[in-house]
């Protein structure tokens, strides 16, 4: 009845997602700090890469504390959503031929419906805290959402009209030519673009944007239920990187090493751009930042999709 | 010189107002200073404003005196409480005193808001400090004192010290009661509700919020994100320095300056000590005016390279605070190896510094001023040119000259809308006139251009520096004079008539001889300056404190109007403001 072998890759995901996770808070900290002419945390065990244990151990004793003026059920429920709308996505990523929990021939479309739930995540945790940050939090977080999330979509039919599918693994097979960096290099980039807005990441934080609304939609949050806004913070960068690699950078494929290598190398130098990007920009304003997504990335990521579906209409590729 | 200058003005005034009757009085600092009956005070004030040819447009400052303990100045019109306001021409570079006398029984006066529209904060903190009255006030509210405070602590009758006032003890009743206190009313600010209540939200902008560096606090009426309208609340980092100033001596009140604007260092310590100087009558040598003004520049690079981080940090840039801090640590390096301490060196003394230049300073200096170009060239790729930083200061907290002058504003917020107007150029201390440097001017006034200036004027202070560093005298660091405090030692045990005084000076205080005098420095924020009265004593009869991050505050209001959220933080972070300097 049960597939064994799919619970064991399922526990194996998960169990491996969560450190690494901590691996990446503790990865950035450090290239943080080495970009920025300090140290970072280099204390706790070698490298100080148990950093990141330290700070749960410590998060972990913090009292659970709900506001008495927020919405408790829903106050409770926000941060699960967020972080288990981003694991849930994990399921589709094809990390290798031989590691796919679900080879579903629909992958790309419940990849882009998890990150829309995820939002819900932001927008509710905004709503229930009752707090007036927050709530502006939550208001940038609902308009980003929307406009990220069309445009992120239309990035991506590119990538489909030239696999011919919506299932990952095949995309990953049909860029055995060519990697579809290259013909769909607009994609690629509205795709990192929104990529970052999704994950909520400098410089798209206006959501939580600590130097204007003081933390925004998570001010009222602390203990462990930060610290699942912050793990679905960090499984987001993963998951956009992984779907990155796997969408334009042709996922496992590459010569000599073994496809698994391949993928973590190519998805760990996009998580480390990610950083970069965090380390080097400014944070733009909100309504800047949502007349671009309209004005100038929707129109582009139209134009790609229609150029894209000519050629091959055309015969081209 | 003074007194020919004063016909003039007197002159001037009674062509408008024929029948006027000012009372000359003679201060050490050589402003010229008048005294003018109440009742004429808004006549007077109107003249000067509008009716002359170069009109006084700037209010400078506005404080009071307390005079019930008295016992030497201008006995004939002084009466229980002065009132003193200083205005200034740019057109003339020239400034005007006006006191005005009040009796205790009647300490009313009527308000100049109409007249210049930053006297409104300076008039409240006048009524909170001393209890005058401002008839005609728009909103006249503690401003620095929590509101449910009893008395004027600037009165000399009110204690300055918590031993003197009892036991402290906060019982959950008055600690729910100065909570409430707290809460926004916009009533009791003066303000008509605007509007229906579900169109709009006041957001608490502070008193900890991370984007107004320290303890300040906005209330804005918001629409969306954008502010309808902003009231700035401040008071919460009142330490009382003015009213210390009275119990210290004149020597060990130095360490308080420094934390006034606590980032300005030694910069603080200089117009604090060219007052007392000027009262005193020390000359200071021409080393230890060097000395000082290198001492300074390094301050004022110091905190300009703090601002320039913070800037960037406030618009989301999180990198260039660290590259700075960086630049920041070496030079603090510098600074303790000539003064022993780093942020707070107290270092200047009355009459020179505390001690001479340790060997080898001039090599680490120039080390540093060598690294610093390259870097600095960075930092303007990384920061200035970086078109988001553009798009998101560019335009956004704008204001020209007029407006400026008119809401007190100094320093690099009012040189970045294009008026040429530096202190150290117009008005030389401490021998500036002596270097060569340019002073950096933009055009907008808007919060790129504040930026923009400051970091420019970084340049100037290390072309300033370097001069220094080539032409440092040689010779005393410290005056040859009997005030000099600590005296100079060499002769101490040689003879009685060095040794008294010596002794005197260091164990009870110098006594500085009666008078007035306020000396004005350019700080690192705008126009710092220290208006002292002596009675003769061993310590300050009044001090005050004339900062400028206290009026750039008040202007808030103006730059903010239709803004969004972000756009305050940005012109926030444009403003470089200390609320150390701020409420004193």
């Amino acid at each position: 009845m049960w597939d064994m072998e799919l619970l064991l890759k399922i526990t194996l995901l998960v169990s491996t997602l969560l450190p690494t996770a901590a691996l990446l808070v503790w990865l950035e900290r450090r290239l943080l700090g080495f970009w920025q002419e300090r140290c970072g945390p280099n204390r706790v065990g070698p490298f100080g890469i148990l950093q990141s244990l330290a700070d749960l151990i410590k998060i972990l004793f913090k009292h659970d504390w709900i506001p008495p003026f927020a919405d408790k059920p829903l106050f409770v429920l926000a941060p699960l959503i967020g972080a288990l709308a981003v694991m849930m996505s994990f399921v589709v990523v094809p990390l290798s031929p031989g590691w796919m929990i679900s080879d579903s021939h629909i992958g790309l479309l419940f990849f882009l419906a998890m990150t829309s739930l995820a939002v819900y995540g932001v927008l509710l945790a905004g709503w229930s805290s009752n707090n007036k940050y927050a709530l502006l939090g939550g208001m940038r977080a609902a308009a980003q959402t929307i406009c990220y999330e069309v445009f992120m979509g239309v990035s991506l039919l590119g990538v489909v009209i030239l696999a011919g599918s919506f299932r990952l693994s095949d995309i990953v097979q049909a860029q055995q030519g060519l990697w579809f960096v290259i013909p769909q290099f607009v994609g690629f980039v509205i795709f990192i673009i929104a990529g970052i807005a999704e994950s909520h990441r400098l410089p798209f934080d206006l959501p939580e944007a600590e130097t204007e609304l003081t933390g925004g939609f998570h001010t009222e949050y602390s203990g462990i239920k930060f610290a699942l806004f912050f793990l679905g913070e960090y499984l987001g960068i993963m998951l956009i990187s992984m779907m990155a690699t796997t969408l334009f950078l042709g996922g496992w494929l590459g010569p000599w090493l073994p496809p698994l290598v391949w993928f973590l190398l190519k998805t760990l130098l996009l998580i480390c751009f990610f950083i970069l990007l965090r380390a080097s920009l400014p944070r733009p304003r909100y309504d800047q930042l949502l007349a671009f997504g309209w004005k100038w990335l929707l129109p582009l990521a139209l134009v790609n999709l229609l150029v894209t579906a000519a050629i091959k209409l055309t015969g081209g590729t | 010189m003074s007194i020919a200058r004063s016909f003039s003005i007197r002159e001037e005034l009674s062509t408008v107002i024929p029948d006027l009757n000012l009372i000359d009085e003679q201060c050490v600092d050589g402003i010229d200073t008048f005294w003018v009956p109440r009742t004429r005070l808004l006549l007077v004030a109107e003249a000067l404003r509008f009716s002359l040819k170069k009109p006084f447009s700037f209010l400078y400052d506005l404080t009071a005196i307390d005079e019930t303990r008295r016992e030497s100045g201008a006995k004939q019109v002084m009466q229980d409480f002065t009132l003193v306001y200083l205005l200034r021409s740019y057109d003339r570079n020239k400034d005007v005193r006006l006191k005005v006398a009040l009796a205790e029984q009647d300490k009313k006066a009527p308000s100049v808001c109409k007249v210049w529209p930053n006297a409104n904060w300076y008039e409240r903190e006048v009524w909170d400090l001393f209890g005058i009255e401002f008839q005609g006030h728009p909103c006249l509210r503690r401003i620095m004192m929590p509101t449910s405070w009893q008395g004027h602590p600037l009165c000399k009758e009110h204690p300055a010290r918590a031993t003197e006032m009892g036991k402290y003890s906060l019982p959950d009743d008055i600690r729910d009661f100065e909570q409430e206190a707290l809460r926004f009313d916009p009533k009791a600010w003066g303000l008509e509700p605007t509007g229906r209540d579900e169109e709009f939200m006041w957001l608490n902008l502070g008193p900890n919020h991370p984007s107004v560096h320290g303890v300040f606090r906005i209330m804005l009426q918001l629409e969306g994100e954008q502010i309808v309208q902003a009231i700035p609340d401040i008071g919460y980092h009142h330490r009382g320095a003015e009213k210390m100033a009275e119990r210290q001596s004149w020597h060990s009140y130095i360490p308080y300056t420094d934390r006034i604007d606590y980032l300005g260092g030694v910069m603080n310590n200089l117009p604090y000590l060219m007052a007392v100087e000027k009262l005193a009558g020390i000359e200071v040598p021409e080393r230890a005016r060097v000395i000082r003004v290198m001492m300074c520049e390094i301050f004022r690079i110091l905190s300009h390279l703090l601002f320039y981080g913070t800037f960037a940090q406030d618009i989301g840039a999180l990198s260039p605070i660290f590259y700075m801090f960086v630049d920041r640590e070496k030079l603090f390096t510098i600074v303790e190896a000539i003064t022993g301490a780093r942020m707070h060196p107290s270092w200047f003394r009355i009459g020179g510094v505390s001690s001479d230049l340790p060997r080898g300073w001039d090599r680490l200096i120039l080390d540093w001023l060598d690294e610093m170009p390259k870097r600095l060239h960075d930092y303007d790729k990384m920061v200035m040119d970086n078109a988001l930083v553009k798009q998101r200061t560019v335009g956004i907290g704008r204001y020209d000259t007029a407006t400026a002058i008119e809401w007190g504003v100094t320093g690099p917020g009012l040189r970045a809308t294009g008026f040429d107007w530096d202190l150290r150029k117009q008005r030389p201390y401490s021998g500036y006139e002596n270097f060569d440097f340019d002073v950096p001017v933009a055009e907008n006034g808007d919060s790129y251009d504040r930026c923009k200036v400051r970091v420019e004027e970084i340049r100037q202070s290390m072309r300033i520096i370097r001069q220094c560093v080539d032409n440092m005298p040689s010779g005393p660091y410290k005056a040859e004079h009997s005030l000099t405090t600590p005296p100079v030692k060499d002769r101490t045990m040689q003879d009685i008539d060095t040794l008294i005084p010596h002794f005197l000076g260091v164990s009870w205080g110098p006594v500085i001889p009666p008078g007035e005098a306020m000396a004005e420095v350019e700080a690192t924020k705008g126009s710092n300056a220290y208006y002292l009265i002596s009675d003769g004593s061993t310590n300050s009869y009044r001090t005050h404190i004339r900062t400028p991050s206290f009026p750039h505050l008040q202007m808030i209001p103006v730059m903010a109007r239709g803004q969004m959220i972000s756009d305050l933080i940005a012109t926030l972070g444009s403003i470089d403001f200390v609320m150390a300097d701020v409420d004193r």
